[in-house]
């Protein structure tokens, strides 16, 4: 493969070089065990206590005390979840939504199996949560309520300050739990503000290495650690501290701050023109969030009659790397559970296709994913058994 | 990422015998929009050969390339060899697909079959025999639309066992998972039928030619180890009479022990019934 034109970063970033960078020491020369007595271990222990700055600084928390670092976004779900319901074993009532994360989700599954009886909160048509359920749902026995910021497949950005408000009108003791990994780098995070008691982020979502996270615990939450040992992280996650992996968690954090505009102007412009073009250039194609708010960088498009991994190995074959809603894919035979609880239609279902860009991303990438995207939905649309359908709707945009 | 072959990886990237054939003789349709692949497929026969196939296919890398290697190899092929071909067939011309992905090389399988449904000959190789013939149609899994019949065929072309299987295969089992434990109920019929079919009832001949060769080969074989014999002397029903002689004759004991192992010996192999009476 010549080039590679990489449009899944909702998957996985590629890590920053500076952010490698900073972190080659503590490899190399600053390898000390942080919480070692000799002088050799001061830097390693300064590095640990600047990176929670740094994050403590990325959440706009009050305190660094707030902030646990753990190995990814699935272990700061995992950490605030049971961390949370083992600190309050009276209550056995949780409300989450229809489209969160396996992450998230699977766990929920495993906890109703276990007595907690669950709520999950649907989706309209444009994938927006459905607040007035969320509302109705909450009672004296809710322990926790948790919904993502952002769908890792859809963009969809939940307004998550407003359902802090109404799960603390309706009980004040309710905990709330958010995983903010789709929306860390893209759109900005301020705990005070969405007033959340929990937060969980991972850093190879935003230029990180893979196997390094950060959960917020605000300072009136008390939970339970899910791995216990030593002292470490205040005795909320026991495990020598990934000093490297948290140092480059750290400058991520700072440089996706700094970045941020970036991505709310260069980085949408970018995704608005490969989302426009394509809907305007490929007659079978439709927006699967319609007039959603979206973090910057994601665009999910349906493409009806074809299959999306069949497009995806077409893309491959130039280099394009994106990633389908399809059950080809999904690894369940069923298409993806967020499309399905947008009543995403069974025509387009199958070929929804997400488009994921990054800092990185450029111009001339998209402008050829634009001219290459409608041959290559021809020649699919070519191969499909409903040719009259097809037909009908090229018509119809005509 | 899946790992496909390279043939899987040619077919989709240039599949063969796109399209539609006007006037065709046959048509076959496998899989579903909803269930997120479909398959038609058009054939030509003239004089008993397949002239000409075509297809479309609304599915992924493999559905596609099961699709054309298929047209591939029917074309030009007596229908008589064609009806004869199973989705391992299809599958092995790929090179092998991935066990996730064997449903699709079954779409292809079913398509023809639901071509050649209206070709159907003596010789061609029936499924249906072993089973009640009013469930045939019924729905296992209503998530896929699979029926008795396609997870019958499945586990006979292709030996599977296990649920997951056949899930692989014919895709039952993977969405709700609610008809996993009636996908058992068909794997635990099918596997005691066939244990059944095996030890099918003898006629009175055979049984008797049976029961003879084994007393001739394995049975006195081992007596004569010791220095002793046996003689079929007569058969009736499940009554063997034998005479039982050499060194051992004399003694009581070993007599009952030499008895036994020839009751056992023989009711193993031929019929738990069988009584042998020393004459
Ligand atoms: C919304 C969301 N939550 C959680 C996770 C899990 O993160 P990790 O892979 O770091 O465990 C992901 C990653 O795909 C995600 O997109
Ligand atoms: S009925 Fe078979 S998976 Fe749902």
């Amino acid at each position: 493969m010549e080039k590679l034109i990489y449009l899944d970063n909702n998957a996985t970033t590629r890590v920053d070089e500076k952010v490698l960078e900073t972190m080659l020491p503590y490899f190399k020369e600053e390898y000390a065990n942080p919480s070692s007595m000799y002088e050799f271990a001061k830097s390693a222990s300064h590095a640990l206590k600047d990176a929670r700055g740094k994050i403590k600084d990325f959440f706009n928390a009050v305190n660094e005390k707030e902030i646990i670092f753990t190995s990814c976004g699935s272990e700061s779900a995992n950490q605030a979840i049971r961390g949370v319901l083992n600190m309050n074993k009276n209550k056995r009532h949780i409300i989450t939504s229809k489209v969160e994360h396996p992450a998230v989700l699977n766990l929920y599954q495993t906890l109703e199996k276990q007595g907690y009886s669950v709520d999950y909160i649907g989706v309209n048509s444009n994938g927006e949560l459905d607040l007035e359920q969320l509302s109705e749902s909450v009672n004296s026995d809710t322990a926790l309520v948790s919904i993502m910021y952002a769908n890792n497949e859809t963009g969809v950005i939940y307004p998550i300050q407003k359902i802090s408000e109404i799960i603390k009108s309706k009980n004040p003791n309710t905990k709330f739990f958010v995983d903010a990994v789709q929306a860390a780098g893209k759109i900005p995070i301020d705990v005070q503000e969405l007033g959340v008691d929990l937060l969980g982020i991972s850093g190879h979502k935003f230029h990180a290495p893979k196997g390094v996270g950060a959960l917020y615990v605000n300072s009136k939450t008390v939970i339970t650690p899910l791995i216990i040992g030593g002292h470490q992280e205040r005795g909320l996650r026991a495990g020598t501290e990934n000093v490297p992996y948290i140092v480059g968690l750290g400058k991520a954090a700072e440089l996706a701050a700094d970045n941020l505009k970036y991505e709310m102007t260069e980085v949408k412009r970018l995704r608005d023109k490969l989302e426009s073009n394509i809907l305007k250039n490929v007659f079978n194609a439709r927006l699967n969030t319609g007039v959603a708010n979206r973090v910057p960088n994601t665009t999910n498009i349906g493409f009806e009659y074809i299959e999306g991994e069949l497009i995806l190995l077409h893309l491959s074959d130039l280099g394009i790397c994106a990633s389908s809603g399809s059950a080809c894919t999904s690894g369940s035979l069923e298409p993806s559970h967020v499309l399905r609880a947008m009543g995403v239609p069974f025509t387009a279902i199958h070929g929804s296709i997400r488009f994921s860009l990054s800092k990185y991303t450029t111009e001339k990438e998209i402008d050829y994913v634009t001219e290459v995207m409608p041959s290559i939905v021809e020649k699919l649309t070519n191969l499909s058994p409903f040719q009259n359908e097809l037909e009908q709707l090229k018509n119809l945009k005509q | 990422m899946w790992e496909y072959t390279e043939k899987v990886m040619d077919h989709y990237r240039n599949p063969r015998n796109v399209g539609k054939i006007d006037n065709p003789d046959a048509v076959g349709i496998a899989g579903s929009l909803a269930c997120g692949d479909q398959l038609k497929i058009y054939l030509k026969i003239e004089n008993g050969i397949v002239t000409d196939a075509k297809f479309q296919t609304f599915g992924c890398g493999s559905a596609v390339a099961s699709s054309s290697i298929l047209t591939e190899m029917i074309i030009g092929k007596p229908v008589e060899e064609v009806k004869k071909i199973t989705n391992k067939d299809i599958a092995d011309e790929l090179g092998g697909l991935p066990p996730e992905k064997m449903h699709c090389s079954v779409m292809g399988y079913e398509a023809l079959e639901d071509a050649l449904k209206n070709y159907k000959t003596d010789d061609m190789v029936d499924l249906d025999d072993l089973r009640e013939p009013e469930t045939r149609d019924k729905v296992v899994c209503t998530c896929f639309n699979v029926t008795e019949n396609q997870i019958w065929d499945a586990i006979k072309l292709n030996g599977l066992k296990t649920v997951e299987e056949i899930t692989n295969y014919t895709k039952a089992g993977g969405a709700c998972g609610k008809c996993k434990s009636l996908i058992q109920d068909i794997i635990n019929t099918y596997y005691h039928k066939e244990k059944e079919e095996k030890k099918v009832e003898l006629t009175p001949a055979q049984k008797i030619l049976k029961i003879n060769s084994i007393i001739e080969n394995q049975i006195s074989d081992e007596l004569r180890k010791d220095g002793g014999d046996i003689t079929l002397v007569d058969i009736d029903g499940n009554n063997v009479m034998v005479k039982l002689r050499g060194k051992c004759s004399g003694c009581k004991n070993s007599h009952l022990t030499l008895k036994s192992f020839v009751e056992t010996t023989l009711r193993e192999a031929v019929d738990p019934a069988i009584v042998v009476i020393e004459v």
